[in-house]
């Protein structure tokens, strides 16, 4: 019995040490999306950098995000929240001003990616990817000439659509299909979005974040709610598979790099902004997750049916599509009440 | 013919039990990466799994937390039990009761009031506060299996102990402890269990980086990837094993007689 | 013995640390958040917004499952345990160890390995379709999430009767059985009521947990069968209204303990026992 206690001490002394190897490094705290880099990137800039050390952490949507850096006394260092989440981030002081001085790279984006609507001067943000909402389906399974919303809440596809689980895509794809404005403020308008998503629960087969990818290759539904990037990621993967953008309008979303106010390590963290804006990283980045990448030069050297796919849509698709907005903590605490009284309805 | 029917119905629970188990391994050695499919037999996952250091740290800290919060709330509990037996009616009630709070408090009452804790005392979820919330909830099921046993206790030996001069700690470690000693290793092994099985509490509790194999599984929403296949089969080779060794000793009892 | 006195506060200490700081306070912290608004003012709104339709049906499906998934724990643990403890298997330690060793394997990993067999191209699926019969949807109905429960909660109704049977002592039986009694008088009169304890236990352990899963209800319910685990959950890692959420929790936990209180009062012995 000693003999066991003690190699068991023994055993957890050694574990603690090996975990304490690290110090002296800068841990820099990284907060992404799921599925969202190719990880080879991380070890390499802790190759480039030896003295940082990368801790990467990943969340399934913005507000998930946002709950965990408001409440958790942890503090990241790099996030890549979408374009309304940084102008509420913005807006409630919470975001530092980058010093573009460390970033040259930044030159290397598309200027037509800079100054958007959620960072007008564009103090805080380096775009990193962007993408658009839209339809993922089974070709041997839809045949459809024209792809609108309407067809996730049509009765004849029972049982059949991977649905996703964020907030402001769900809403906002109902509100859609209803014809109103994905940035809704009115109560009525978003009630009636709600009492359409509870109404949508014959349809779907499963409720899904990032699992929706791996179902979807399976050839488990016909068709899912999903971003381009992803499709193209599943399309890749299964050549069954199709992307559309709805007809009505879609939703085009922007993630672009930011730095909380309460970092404490912004050097390490401009470096590794700047270290994702090196072409050889972007496009590693690009190609693996499949979202369309804001880089004038990663962009140009992709191959034309890249060019030509729905990755990068035609001028009047991204003209009729909206871009999410930050609507005040009034409206957006509507959002959470609704959307938690539809997961209630369920 | 009665205990025909007992062991069939025995065996059909293990089945049940054990077949998505059995899943998991049969899988792991499928060459193809999507699930349901045989893309042929391989040993893929297996070099992947050890090539990746994110499984690798969760499996760390599973086995870390789960053998240091047992091991504490084994002390904690154990000491505790001894103390309370000694002590008034109305005071070990109380206590007792009390214990029977994080049980009686659904996991996710735990975690959550745990995070509540943490988060006002400002202290960083990580590592600690994972290990904290496990011992938390093991301290009850180590009281509660080593309270039995103490009961069950003869009082006059460790009077008699005391009585033949021994001070009270020593008669307690050559007298009650040895008695106890089933208790606290049950105590020890649920807690062991339960710490490695956790899901909920673990997910409000850790933060930072740290994860277990539970925080891996969930936010890996990909689905689990064939690595996961192939850990599964690894731990289940350490559980058999496990089984092996029971199983020779008891053969080894029973030979022995003294069973 | 004052010397005793000192040592037994001594021995203490740790333990009352645990049970004030560790469990006594965050229960506090619990009703604190749910009877507070945004402001910190005291006020019911938190408890006003649960008392909807949505949200008690939600509540009611919980409790209502985890009932469901209780008591077929136990019409499929009890046999069991009673084998388990009878003289049908030599080795028992290894039976036991054979029983809880699932749950070396991680709750979530056995959960997600459910729907390699279950999904729609599942394994199932293959062989039901390999037979020629039709596919089945096993996932995203009320039924895959109780056996998601009882495949998952049936060990800990196992054990504690398991526990209680074994302590029966075997004379008593035999002593019935001499006495005339047959099988089914003497599982009836003795070792049904002497197993009340271990049952209380092994009820506690399975509908406790059940009623507040949120995993299960996520993965075999394919997120179609909302719990009331789900609705806390959201509201603590997503909507981040922490009030509403420890107001659900302090709901929940009333409720569970009022369930347990039931329970219980069918026996003054509240002993929960474990192997």
């Amino acid at each position: 019995m000693k003999k066991i206690a003690l190699l068991l001490c023994l055993v957890l002394c050694f574990s603690v040490f090996s975990g304490c190897s690290n110090s002296g490094k800068t841990v820099l705290r990284v907060y992404n999306w799921g599925e969202y880099i190719d990880e080879s990137v991380i070890k390499e800039f802790e190759k480039r950098f030896p003295d940082i050390r990368v801790q990467y952490e990943t969340y399934t949507d913005n507000e998930i995000m946002y709950t965990k850096i408001t409440n958790s006394s942890t503090k990241y260092d790099v996030l890549i929240p979408s374009d309304y989440m940084i102008e509420r981030l913005i807006g409630e002081n919470m975001l530092a001003p980058l010093n573009f001085d460390n970033i040259p790279n930044y030159s290397l984006i598309d200027n037509k990616y800079k100054n958007l609507d959620f960072d007008p001067e564009n103090k805080y943000s380096v775009p990193y990817m962007w993408g658009t909402l839209g339809i993922l389906y089974d070709k041997t399974k839809v045949h459809e000439e024209h792809f609108t919303w309407e067809m996730l809440f049509d009765g004849k596809y029972a049982n059949s659509i991977l649905m996703k689980k964020d907030m402001r895509d769900a809403l906002g794809v109902s509100l859609k299909s209803l014809g109103y404005s994905f940035n809704s403020v009115d109560a009525g308008e978003l009630n009636a979005a709600k009492d359409r998503l509870s109404a949508q629960k014959n349809n779907v087969l499963a409720y899904v974040n990032d699992d929706g990818m791996d179902k979807m290759i399976a050839g488990e539904a016909p068709m899912a709610l999903m971003y381009s990037g992803d499709a193209a990621y599943c399309i890749s993967e299964n050549d069954n598979l199709a992307f559309a953008i709805p007809e009505d309008g879609s939703n085009l979303f922007f993630d672009s790099m930011v730095i909380p106010a309460n970092s404490e390590h912004k050097d390490a963290a401009e470096k590794f902004i700047n270290f994702m804006c090196e072409k050889e990283i972007a496009e590693k980045n690009a190609n693996e997750i499949g979202y369309s990448t804001p880089h004038t030069g990663v962009y140009e050297a992709l191959p034309a049916e890249v060019k030509n796919s729905f990755a990068y849509p035609e001028t009047d698709i991204l003209e009729k599509a909206e871009i999410y907005k930050y609507l005040g903590e009034e409206i957006t605490s509507m959002y959470e009440r609704v959307w938690s009284e539809f997961q209630a309805s369920l | 013919m009665m205990k025909f029917f007992k062991k069939i119905y025995f065996y059909l629970i293990l089945l049940f039990l054990y077949a998505p188990i059995l899943t998991l391994v049969v899988f792991s050695f499928n060459e193809a990466k999507s699930r349901g499919k045989w893309g042929g037999f391989s040993l893929r996952w297996y070099k992947e799994l050890f090539q990746n250091a994110e499984i690798m740290d969760a499996l760390l800290s599973t086995v870390l937390v789960a053998l240091l919060a047992a091991l504490i709330s084994t002390v904690i509990g154990t000491i505790s039990a001894l103390a309370l037996h000694k002590s008034g009616t109305f005071f070990r009630k109380t206590m007792i009761n009390l214990t029977y709070l994080p049980m009686m408090n659904s996991d996710i009452v735990t975690g959550v009031s745990l995070m509540l804790l943490f988060s006002f005392l400002h202290f960083e979820l990580g590592f600690v506060t994972l290990l904290l919330s496990h011992i938390t909830f093991c301290i009850p099921y180590v009281i509660l299996s080593v309270m039995p046993k103490l009961y069950g206790l003869n009082p006059s030996v460790y009077e008699a102990a005391l009585d033949l001069g021994a001070s009270p700690l020593q008669a307690y470690r050559k007298i009650v402890l040895p008695d106890i000693l089933p208790g606290i290793i049950s105590g020890f092994l649920i807690s062991i269990t339960l710490s490695i099985d956790d899901f909920v509490i673990s997910f409000f509790n850790t933060g930072n980086g740290v994860k277990n194999i539970s925080i891996l599984v969930y936010t890996s929403k990909t689905g689990v990837k064939p690595e996961n296949y192939a850990l599964s089969s690894i731990m289940f080779g350490a559980v058999l094993i496990l089984l092996l060794i029971i199983n020779i000793k008891e053969k080894k009892k029973a030979t022995e007689g003294n069973y | 013995m004052k010397k005793n006195n000192l040592l037994r506060a001594v021995a203490l200490f740790p333990f009352l640390i645990w049970i004030i700081l560790l469990i006594v306070v965050p229960v506090i912290l619990i009703a604190y958040y749910g009877l507070t608004n945004a402001d910190g003012v005291f006020s019911l709104d938190n408890f006003r917004q649960f008392f909807q339709p949505n949200y008690l049906r939600v509540f009611g499906r919980s409790l209502y499952l985890a009932l469901l998934a209780t008591v077929i724990c136990l019409l499929v643990g009890y046999p069991i345990a009673m084998i388990l403890a009878g003289n049908t298997f030599k080795r028992k330690t290894l039976l036991v160890v054979l029983l809880i060793a699932p749950m070396w394997m991680n709750f979530l990993l056995r959960t997600y390995a459910w729907l390699t067999l279950l999904e729609g191209n599942g394994v199932f699926n293959t062989i039901l379709q390999s037979l020629g019969l039709p596919k089945q949807a096993f996932l995203g109905n009320v039924n895959a999430v109780v056996f998601g429960m009882v495949y998952n909660f049936l060990p800990y109704m196992i054990f504690p009767i398991y526990t209680s049977i074994s302590k029966i002592p075997k004379n008593i039986i035999e002593a019935a059985k001499d006495l005339g009694g047959g099988n089914v008088i003497c599982f009836f009169r003795i070792i049904l009521p002497l197993s009340v304890p271990g049952i209380l236990s092994g009820v506690t352990m399975v509908f406790v947990p059940g009623v507040t899963t949120f995993v299960i209800s996520q993965f075999l319910g394919s997120g179609k069968i909302t719990l009331i685990g789900d609705i806390i959950e959201q509201q603590f890692m997503h909507a981040g209204n922490w009030g509403f959420g420890a107001a659900i929790s302090i709901i929940v936990m009333i409720a569970v303990v009022l369930c347990m209180w039931l329970v219980n009062r069918f026996s003054d012995d509240s002993e929960v026992i474990m192997p």
